[in-house]
Parts: structure tokens; C-alpha cells; sequence
């Protein structure tokens, strides 16, 4: 069968999966579309978040970022990860104890105060809009690059998938499916992996692969690899370039991030117990350590093969080099979608690929007559080219189609459901129509998901500038404005309502304004996006770990000084508290 | 009496865990990574294992410990932890 139809095929059942649980899940109440009843088994619901927080980023483009990181990529590894346990730990028990639908709802309650929910709705929607934009994107690239659809094709079809089962099922109809898509993009990412790691080490397991010696039993992997890209004047793989500083903040950022991210922390809120909240999350990291342990094995494995299918003999050996007419097959598939580049530019009709910006390494180039870096290398084809490289058959082609799809569906169906709450629930219910009855409500949430599903569509068909600086936009803001107070909510109770504004917008404010200086936003930017320009020596990336402490001590000292919250509130704190 | 307790209680183990899950990430990842380096097993310099693989087989055990531990401190406390309302009390 040809791969095209078999694609066609593979993408198609999963779809038939999606919409036949979507039919038997549908929502009857606002509890099922906003938390499916608060009945879901807590390994489920591990397996639902992880796949509403396993994103086409985490999918398609992470090993492929780790692999031209190297060390440096740790800061994904350990802050998508890392930020589970401060979930874990710090903030879901409590909230599933509070019991409510959304996390605006937790912070106006506890700061009496519809102003503070507004605000946190406003962050809200920011973060999971800059979010979904990128998922969108993600799901018209699949289509194009595999089913030969145009982006706008593929978008439309992605936004049908969801619209379905979100506006139907709601949270009901998203838990299940998310399921299934969890399986299909575990399955999809693993068995090329296990391949790929046969072939390089004879060992199956990539997460040993990676610690072990090569097929040839000469050195051990990570050795290998270190010697051969430092050989081309790239960074060693395992020691990286960033400063301990940045790494230290880029990290926290994420973890605290992660932490903050609504569209994860309500999936916290439909389980049935607090002791199941707690364990659930311990399921949902163990779903994902699945996938992020094994990324950063799939990065190694592939840029080295990589470099030795390019630099085919010793560096600056005149037939060291793969020639251009010999490439192999998929080198000649990824040509045309653009993620592999060549250009000529000694003429001499071989490959030179090197690190041509490392100027101690220019003269030794010059020496062998290479006039400078002939192959760009797109991050994300090293998920991608995957099971090409790798020689596989083609179901696991179209398999990893199926899981790249799964990914950012699950990611932004998520998504749109913390938005579509947020509007009926949080504003609607919360604010501007107090008496809105329970089927009226469901019927605006489910008007207002599809709104965000068409607006979703939108910026993915017309990303706007920014995409690229989304992720630190997202996590940043989450980690300097919801973050801190919903901690400070539970473990304080002086924490009052003036110092829970005041820092939120103080985080915000900063977080916002120092991205915006470096990265530019509609505005900017104003200076040079560089290591000595940078506060502390700290990048965008890293910024919300500052923005988060100074929330901290915005709320903390103008907390001090004003009145504390009423008996009520102490008596909630109190309540959420035992679970 | 017995409330304050639970939650002294609480802070305890979360004091603990915070403290091993900032020592593998933070710690061995990023601020000792350097001296760990040093150490070779198999074909992993420490540091960088616990960058890439370590700190998040540690996290995930971590969480487990907290749901364990917590579930056998609600129980010394309260023999019925009970199902917790869902939904709106207005």
C-alpha cells in the first residue's frame, strides 16, 4: 500500500476514535462540561493531563531542540517535569478540596474579590490563547507535511475533531478521548525510538541506549557523540553554553510555570477525592516521564546519526564528506518539505556540516576549503524523519502522523475548555449575570468553546509574530501572576486581597515588560535580545522566576500593611486545608 | 487542636520532598553538575544523567511517597476522609 493511503487510513481511525467517544460521552450539566462529574478514576485522569500537557511541542519538536542543545535542553527535561511536584504537592489536594469549577473561581472566593477573579481571567485566556495558536499551527503542519493538505485544509479538519468532542462532551468528552489519544502518541513516539536505539547500540531500552556503548563496542555513546560535534567546532553535547545563571532561571520559570498552567490544574478537579488528586499526579508524571525520558535518548541517538550520515570519514579529509548526489532517500523526502537545506557554497559537491560561527574553529575549516555551513537542519525533523532515518516500515510512518495529530489536539481541546469555563463560568455566571441558570450556562459554555475553537483556528491559519515567543510568554506569565497566589492563598491567611492584586499585577507588569523589552510584542523590541543586556544575566525564558518573586514580595508587603481578610475566608482556608 | 496538627504534619513531608525534589533537579542538575561529572557510570557523567534522566525518575517517585505518606497521615488524623462536594454551594 502506498504510505499516502496507509496515512490516510491510520490518521482516519484515529479520528472514527475521537468522534465515537465523543457520541458516548456527551455532557448533560455544568459539572460534566466543566469537571465530567468529578468522577473520573484517578489513573485516568493521569493519563488525560498527560495528554493535555503533552503538547505538538513536546511531540514533534522536543527531542529534535534537546538534540541540538544537548546539555542545555536539560531546562525542558527537568522544568516540564519538576513542576508536577510543586502541583502535587502545593496546590491540586487543596484545590479539589475547595471543589469549585475553575481557577479564577478559587482566587475571587479566597480573595473576596471579583476584581482579583477578573484578573486571573484575564491572565487566563492570555496564556491559553498565545498556547493553542502554536497547537493549531502544529496540527496544519502534520497534515500538510504527511496527508499533502494544504495547511488551511488540515486546520479546518483539526478544528472539526475538536469542536465535536469539546462542544459536546466537555470535560466528560475531553478526559476520554485524551485517553486515547495519550495511547496513540505514546505508541507512536516509543516504537521508533526502540528501533532507532537496536540500531545504533543493540540495546532496545532508549533509556539505557543512551548510557551505553555503540553497536561497534568501541566507546560509549554520549563519548562518541561529545567528540564527534566538538571535532565539527560545535559545543560538546554534554556540557552545553548557557550560564549556570540562566539555567538555574529558565528551569524554575518552567517548573513554576507548569505549575500555574489552569488547563492543568482543573484537570485536578474531576476526580473524586483529594487523596485521588494527590496520586493522580503522580500518575499523570509518570505518563509523561514515559515520553520525557525518552526524548532526550531519541535527541542523542538521532544527531549522531545525523553528523556520521553527513561526515562520513575524518573532518578535513578530502573525501571526509557525504557527496551531495549520494544522499540517501530520506535526506532527498526532507529536502522538499524545506526541514533540510543544502547549499553549495564551496562547489566542491560534497556536505560540509559545521559549526561556522565558532571563530576558533574558522581557520581550521578554511585550512580544509570549506566556505562556511552548507546543511540547515530544522529541530523538528529529527522526531519527524524519525522512522525514515531509521529504515522502518511505513505504518510507523503513519503512526507518528496519528500521534502528532493526538498531541495537539488533546493539547488544545484543554485548552479551550479552561477558556470556554472561564467566559460562561468565571465572567458570565461570576460577574455579569449572576442568575444565569444551569442550562443556560452549559449552553454559553458550549457557545463560547466554539467560539475559542474558531478564533484558535484563526491564529494558527494566521500565526501572528509572536509565535515563537509564546512559551516564554505562557510560562512566564503563569509562573508570575497565578502561581504565587493560589500558594499564598493556601498557606496564608493573613494574605488579603490588596496584596493579591498588587502582586499579580506587579509580576505580570514586569514579566510582561521585560519580554516585550527583549523580545517585542506588537511593540518593541527596544535592545538587543543578548547575554550582556540581560537582568542578572537572566534571558526572557528565565524571566518569570524573577516575576514570581517579586509577586511574592508585592503581596507580602502590601499585605502587611492593610486589613486582614474576614473570619470567612479563615474559615476556608481552614476547610481546604483537611482534606 | 487536632487540625493544626494534620497540617503540621503536612508541612513536614512536603518540607521533606521539596528538599529532594530542589537537591536532584537544582542540585545535582544544575549547580553541582560540574563535580558530578567527575563520576562516570557507564556511559553517563552523573551530572548530566541527573539533567536528563535522574531528577524525573525522582520526581515521579516523589510524588508517589507524598500520596502515600499523606494518605496514612489522614488516616492517623481522621479515620473517614469523605467525599468532598462537587460543584457550586449558591
Amino acid at each position: 500500500m502506498e504510505l499516502q493511503t496507509l496515512t490516510y487510513l491510520v490518521v482516519g481511525a484515529s479520528f472514527v476514535l475521537y468522534i465515537a467517544i465523543a457520541f458516548l460521552t456527551q455532557a448533560r450539566n455544568t459539572g460534566e462540561f466543566y469537571v465530567a462529574g468529578g468522577h473520573v478514576h484517578p489513573v485516568i485522569n493521569g493519563m488525560a493531563t498527560a495528554a493535555d500537557w503533552m503538547s505538538a511541542a513536546s511531540f514533534i519538536s522536543m527531542a529534535g531542540l534537546i538534540a541540538f542543545l544537548g546539555y542545555d535542553g536539560s531546562v525542558y527535561l527537568m522544568g516540564w517535569t519538576g513542576g508536577y511536584v510543586l502541583l502535587a504537592l502545593l496546590l491540586a489536594p487543596y484545590l479539589r478540596k475547595f471543589g469549585k469549577f475553575t481557577v479564577p473561581e478559587f482566587i475571587g472566593e479566597r480573595y473576596e474579590s471579583r476584581t482579583a477573579r477578573v484578573v486571573a481571567v484575564l491572565c487566563l485566556i492570555v496564556i491559553s490563547f498565545t498556547y493553542i495558536a502554536g497547537q493549531m499551527r502544529g496540527v496544519g503542519i502534520v497534515f500538510s507535511r504527511f496527508l499533502n493538505v494544504d495547511i488551511s485544509v488540515g486546520l479546518l479538519i483539526g478544528m472539526g475533531i475538536v469542536f465535536f468532542y469539546g462542544v459536546l462532551g466537555g470535560m466528560k468528552g475531553i478526559t476520554y478521548t485524551q485517553v486515547a489519544q495519550y495511547c496513540v502518541l505514546i505508541f507512536a513516539y516509543t516504537v521508533p525510538a526502540i528501533f532507532i536505539s537496536l540500531q545504533v547500540t543493540d540495546i532496545a531500552i532508549p533509556q539505557l541506549a543512551f548510557g551505553s556503548t555503540i553497536a561497534d563496542g568501541s566507546e560509549f555513546l554520549l563519548t562518541r557523540l561529545d567528540r564527534v560535534v566538538t571535532d565539527l567546532g560545535f559545543a560538546a553535547y554534554t556540557v552545553g553554553t548557557k550560564s549556570r545563571v540562566d539555567i538555574f532561571a529558565i528551569t524554575m520559570a518552567l517548573m513554576i510555570g507548569t505549575a500555574g498552567l489552569p488547563h492543568v490544574i482543573v484537570r485536578f478537579f474531576t476526580v473524586p477525592r483529594v487523596r485521588d488528586a494527590r496520586v493522580s499526579a503522580g500518575w499523570a508524571l509518570l505518563f509523561i516521564a514515559l515520553l520525557y525520558t525518552t526524548a532526550p535518548a531519541v535527541g542523542a541517538l538521532a544527531r549522531l546519526n545525523l553528523t556520521e550520515t553527513i561526515q562520513t570519514g575524518p573532518v578535513g579529509a578530502a573525501d571526509g564528506n557525504l557527496v551531495y548526489e549520494d544522499r540517501p532517500e530520506w535526506f532527498r523526502t526532507w529536502e522538499e518539505t524545506g526541514l533540510l537545506r543544502f547549499k553549495d557554497k564551496n562547489g566542491d559537491g560534497r556536505i560540509q556540516y559545521y559549526n561556522d560561527r565558532n571563530l576558533e574553529f574558522a581557520d581550521r575549516a578554511a585550512s580544509h576549503g570549506w566556505e562556511g555551513n552548507e546543511l540547515s537542519v530544522d529541530n523538528d525533523i529529527i522526531v519527524l524523519a524519525n522512522p525514515e532515518i531509521a529504515g522502518l516500515p511505513d505504518w510507523v510512518i503513519a503512526l507518528i502522523a496519528a500521534g502528532g495529530i493526538a498531541a495537539a489536539l488533546s493539547t488544545a481541546a484543554g485548552l479551550l475548555l479552561v477558556i470556554s469555563a472561564a467566559v460562561s463560568h468565571d465572567l458570565l455566571k461570576g460577574v455579569f449575570a449572576r442568575g444565569i441558570s444551569d442550562r443556560n450556562e452549559l449552553m454559553a459554555g458550549r457557545i463560547s468553546a466554539a467560539v475559542a475553537i474558531l478564533l484558535a483556528g484563526y491564529l494558527g491559519y494566521n500565526p501572528p509574530g509572536f509565535v515563537a515567543q509564546v512559551v516564554a510568554l505562557a510560562f512566564g506569565l503563569a509562573a508570575s501572576s497565578l502561581f504565587p497566589v493560589i500558594l499564598m492563598g493556601i498557606f496564608s491567611f493573613r494574605m488579603n486581597r490588596q496584596g493579591a492584586i498588587a502582586g499579580m499585577l506587579c509580576g505580570l507588569g514586569f514579566t510582561l515588560g521585560y519580554i516585550i523589552y527583549f523580545k517585542g510584542l506588537f511593540i518593541g523590541p527596544f535592545t538587543e535580545n543578548v547575554a550582556e543586556n540581560w537582568f542578572l544575566g537572566i534571558s526572557p525564558e528565565g524571566i518569570g522566576t524573577i516575576g514570581a518573586l517579586l509577586n511574592f514580595a508585592v503581596a507580602l508587603g502590601v499585605c502587611a500593611v492593610t486589613a486582614p481578610p474576614s473570619a470567612e475566608v479563615r474559615a476556608l482556608v481552614e476547610r481546604i486545608r483537611v482534606p | 487542636m487536632k487540625e493544626r496538627s494534620y497540617w503540621q504534619d503536612n508541612l513536614r513531608v512536603v518540607g521533606v520532598c521539596l528538599a529532594i525534589w530542589f537537591t536532584v533537579s537544582f542540585g545535582f542538575g544544575i549547580l553541582w553538575v560540574d563535580v558530578l561529572n567527575q563520576i562516570q557510570i557507564g556511559g553517563f557523567q552523573l551530572g548530566f544523567w541527573f539533567a536528563q534522566q535522574g531528577s524525573i525518575y525522582v520526581f515521579v517517585a516523589l510524588i508517589f511517597f507524598y500520596a502515600w505518606r499523606m494518605s496514612s497521615i489522614d488516616k492517623h488524623h481522621a479515620p473517614s476522609t469523605d467525599e468532598s462536594r462537587i460543584g457550586g454551594d449558591d
